[in-house]
């Protein structure tokens, strides 16, 4: 590897973001994966880097699912997007930051469609117009909230309580990366450090402590392909996607996962357990799996939130071996409840344990 | 009478051949060469397709048309070209100033980077390397070895990278790739009989005298594998080995394989020198970025502005046979300008 070669590269991609006063728009299905990621998103930008972030009670679907998913017609698509555009505009907004990587898709492709072809940006003003009344300004920044933390990763390293290193041997944690398909698969220029050696989440790695890890099939499908995975019958593919991709990158010993969109580390997690239920195997060290994090909760424990506040109980793969690495302090007791100390069920069994289905108690 | 006066810009074969006919029509011809030797790009190429001749020898033999008849400015680059009436003065970089009266330019090729095709990793991983790299150990007389020194077992050969390529904005195929990499797999067999070497094609374009017979014997005589299907990506293995994956379009089957060394057949881009003088003058490009030519049947050697006439990969990529051959009609072009055009008045 000639680390020279991705340096350049990455000189090449890189991409205006705003430095303040941000209209954020929220994912629909991350809310229900990982909960804690968005509201810890909200409170680094907020709270430890005092940025404006504002969010529009209105905000809906971007309808990206339904677009990639043939059921929501292109005209359609563009004029609900235009809708969002019209919140911001309302708001008095106008960089515009979505937390979903098919939105941060859906809205790049929308905007680069109006700027080669300006008459269907008329005609879609002219539906929103005629659906709602509403008009909008084109956001003259749009940034992935990936893209902020990756802005300000120098700031939240100033203020780490924790690094990226093996608090018991000094050595860099190892980290997978895995970006999302749509943040710079489809515009290249778009994604800090294009689409084939992407930065933006190596770059977090590097400023907090770890060493970042090149796999052959890094570039290969997390397996939320819309249409393997939405499409029941094929749901095998979707898990030998994320199997190719665990198997290439077992030999490197990861320490972590580090992901961007809303399906990746929904998949990269469950499918783990999955794989561990059907073959008995697991892919990190003494028959535990990787544990696989999204940038926000990354951020977060880099910063000294308290793990269960960032909501990685939720997650299949137990994370805490990854805190004993950093050094994180936790209570296993609080590691079930929720913000107001109420119960929030426990799993059955730890699954990487016994082979047995995870089931929540009522 | 004094001799009329030529600059030829470009010690290539295409600047030499030119300029050795131009010279023995009793013109008085002054190459301008930015490098400190003639020869261009064959200087680096240590053997020939599809004979196996090596490079050194066309260079003699189109050394002995220049030496003693041809002025040859080494060292030099061109800052400005001005045309005044018929003659051309030209600025080079150490402020000497030259009058011609008519311009050849034979400003040749570039190498496609290859690092442009991210998803190949040239410059990222070790042991991906060019069809130009490869030719340097063929030049250098060096063992081809992988990157921590071992002898390769599996080597694969890229076709057309920056070739036939809209997503790199190289439409156009650059002729020689395909017969090079028959050229250097055989190479590579008669180097390591037992390396399997696998060449990754769109299309065998042996167009050439001969070529057809070296793509045969590469494969009868050699055993080089030859899978149609393009490259989506390379990526690279801890052991420090490349993992492709190719689509199998004959077999109809995604293929995924390790190789020791992965070699890209770099196409032809205009070159840096081409771009300059093409705007120091105000010449026209074709929409494949070179130089476009009056006519692409009948005025092949002549630009849009009078007096400036081309020969060589300037105009397209070329074979060193074709470069040559049109070399010699821009030398008969250029001498027709000069003579008063009895044949260059003719319009189609």
């Amino acid at each position: 590897m000639i680390i020279e070669g991705k340096q350049a590269i990455w000189k090449e991609y890189q991409k205006e973001i705003a430095d303040d006063k941000y209209f954020y728009v929220r994912s629909c299905v991350r809310q229900n994966f990982f909960p804690g990621s968005e509201t810890a998103f909200l409170q680094i930008m907020r709270e430890d880097l005092g940025k404006d972030v504002f969010e529009h009670s209105c905000h809906t679907t971007c309808t990206g699912i339904g677009y990639h998913g043939d059921v929501v017609p292109l005209d359609t698509m563009m004029t609900v997007v235009a809708r969002q555009f019209a919140l911001m505009t309302e708001s008095g907004y106008e960089n515009l930051v979505p937390s979903c990587i098919t939105s941060f898709g859906i809205y790049t492709e929308v905007l680069d469609t109006w700027h080669h072809f300006p008459e269907t940006e008329e005609k879609v003003r002219t539906y929103l117009k005629k659906a709602t009344g509403r008009e909008f300004q084109i956001p003259k920044n749009l940034a992935h909230a990936s893209d902020l933390i990756y802005k300000f990763r120098k700031e939240i390293a100033q203020k780490a309580q924790y690094k990226l290193i093996d608090t018991n041997t000094g050595i860099p944690l190892k980290a997978v990366e895995h970006i999302g398909c749509h943040y710079a698969k489809m515009f290249p220029s778009k994604g800090i450090g294009g689409a084939e050696y992407p930065y933006v989440l190596s770059g977090m790695i590097e400023e907090w402590g770890g060493e970042v890890i090149d796999y052959p099939e890094r570039r290969h499908c997390c397996g939320f392909g819309f249409r393997q995975y939405l499409v029941q019958a094929n749901r095998g593919y979707s898990m030998s996607c994320s199997h190719k991709k665990f198997e290439s990158m077992e030999p490197y010993h990861p320490d972590l996962i580090l992901t961007n969109c809303p399906g990746c580390p929904m998949f990269l997690d469950k499918w783990q357990y999955a794989i561990h239920e059907m073959q008995g195997k697991s892919y990190g060290r003494n028959g535990e799996g990787i544990p696989v994090l999204t940038y926000e909760e990354l951020a977060g424990l880099v910063l000294g939130y308290d793990p269960w506040d960032l909501g990685l109980q939720l997650h299949q793969v137990p994370c805490e071996t990854l805190l004993d690495k950093m050094g994180i302090p936790f209570d296993p007791a609080k590691k079930y409840c929720g913000k107001n100390g109420k119960d929030l069920g426990h799993p059955a069994c730890n699954p990487f344990e016994q082979k047995k289905m995870l089931t929540f108690k009522d | 009478m004094e001799k009329k006066k030529i600059v030829v810009i470009g010690g290539g074969i295409a600047g030499m051949e030119s300029s050795s006919f131009l010279a023995a029509m009793d013109f008085d011809v002054t190459i301008i060469e930015k490098a400190d030797k003639l020869g261009g790009h064959v200087r680096n190429w240590e053997r020939l397709f599809p004979t196996m001749r090596l490079g050194a020898e066309v260079l003699d033999f189109l050394n002995q048309g220049v030496e003693g008849r041809v002025k040859i400015v080494y060292n030099t680059e061109i800052t400005d070209i001005k045309k005044k009436k018929d003659v051309f003065a030209i600025t080079t970089g150490d402020g000497k100033n030259i009058e011609a009266d008519a311009v050849l330019v034979t400003t040749g090729y570039d190498l496609f980077d290859a690092r442009k095709k991210e998803e190949y990793g040239y410059k990222i991983y070790d042991n991906v390397i060019t069809s130009s790299d490869l030719e340097m150990l063929f030049t250098e007389g060096k063992k081809i070895l992988t990157a921590d020194g071992k002898t390769p077992k599996r080597i694969g050969f890229v076709h057309c990278v920056g070739s036939r390529d809209e997503k790199v904005g190289n439409a156009y195929c650059s002729k020689v790739c395909c017969v090079t990499a028959v050229k250097q797999a055989v190479e590579i067999k008669d180097r390591l009989p037992e390396a399997e070497v696998f060449c990754f094609y769109m299309d065998m374009r042996m167009f050439g005298m001969h070529f057809e017979f070296l793509y045969k014997e590469a494969q009868e005589k050699y055993g080089v594998n030859f899978i149609r299907g393009r490259l989506s990506e390379a990526s690279e293995n801890m052991d420090g080995s490349i993992v492709v994956k190719v689509e199998d379009t004959l077999a109809g089957k995604p293929l995924r394989m390790n190789l020791d060394l992965l070699v890209l057949m770099v196409g032809f881009v205009p070159s840096e020198g081409s771009n300059k003088v093409g705007k120091m003058i105000g010449l026209k490009t074709g929409p494949n970025k070179f130089f476009k030519t009056q006519d692409q049947h009948t005025l092949t050697n002549v630009s849009n502005i009078e007096g400036v006439f081309f020969a060589g990969a300037c105009t397209s990529p070329k074979t060193i046979t074709e470069t040559i051959t049109d070399a010699r009609a821009a030398a008969v072009t250029v001498a027709d300008y000069l003579h008063d055009q009895p044949l260059g008045r003719r319009t189609i």
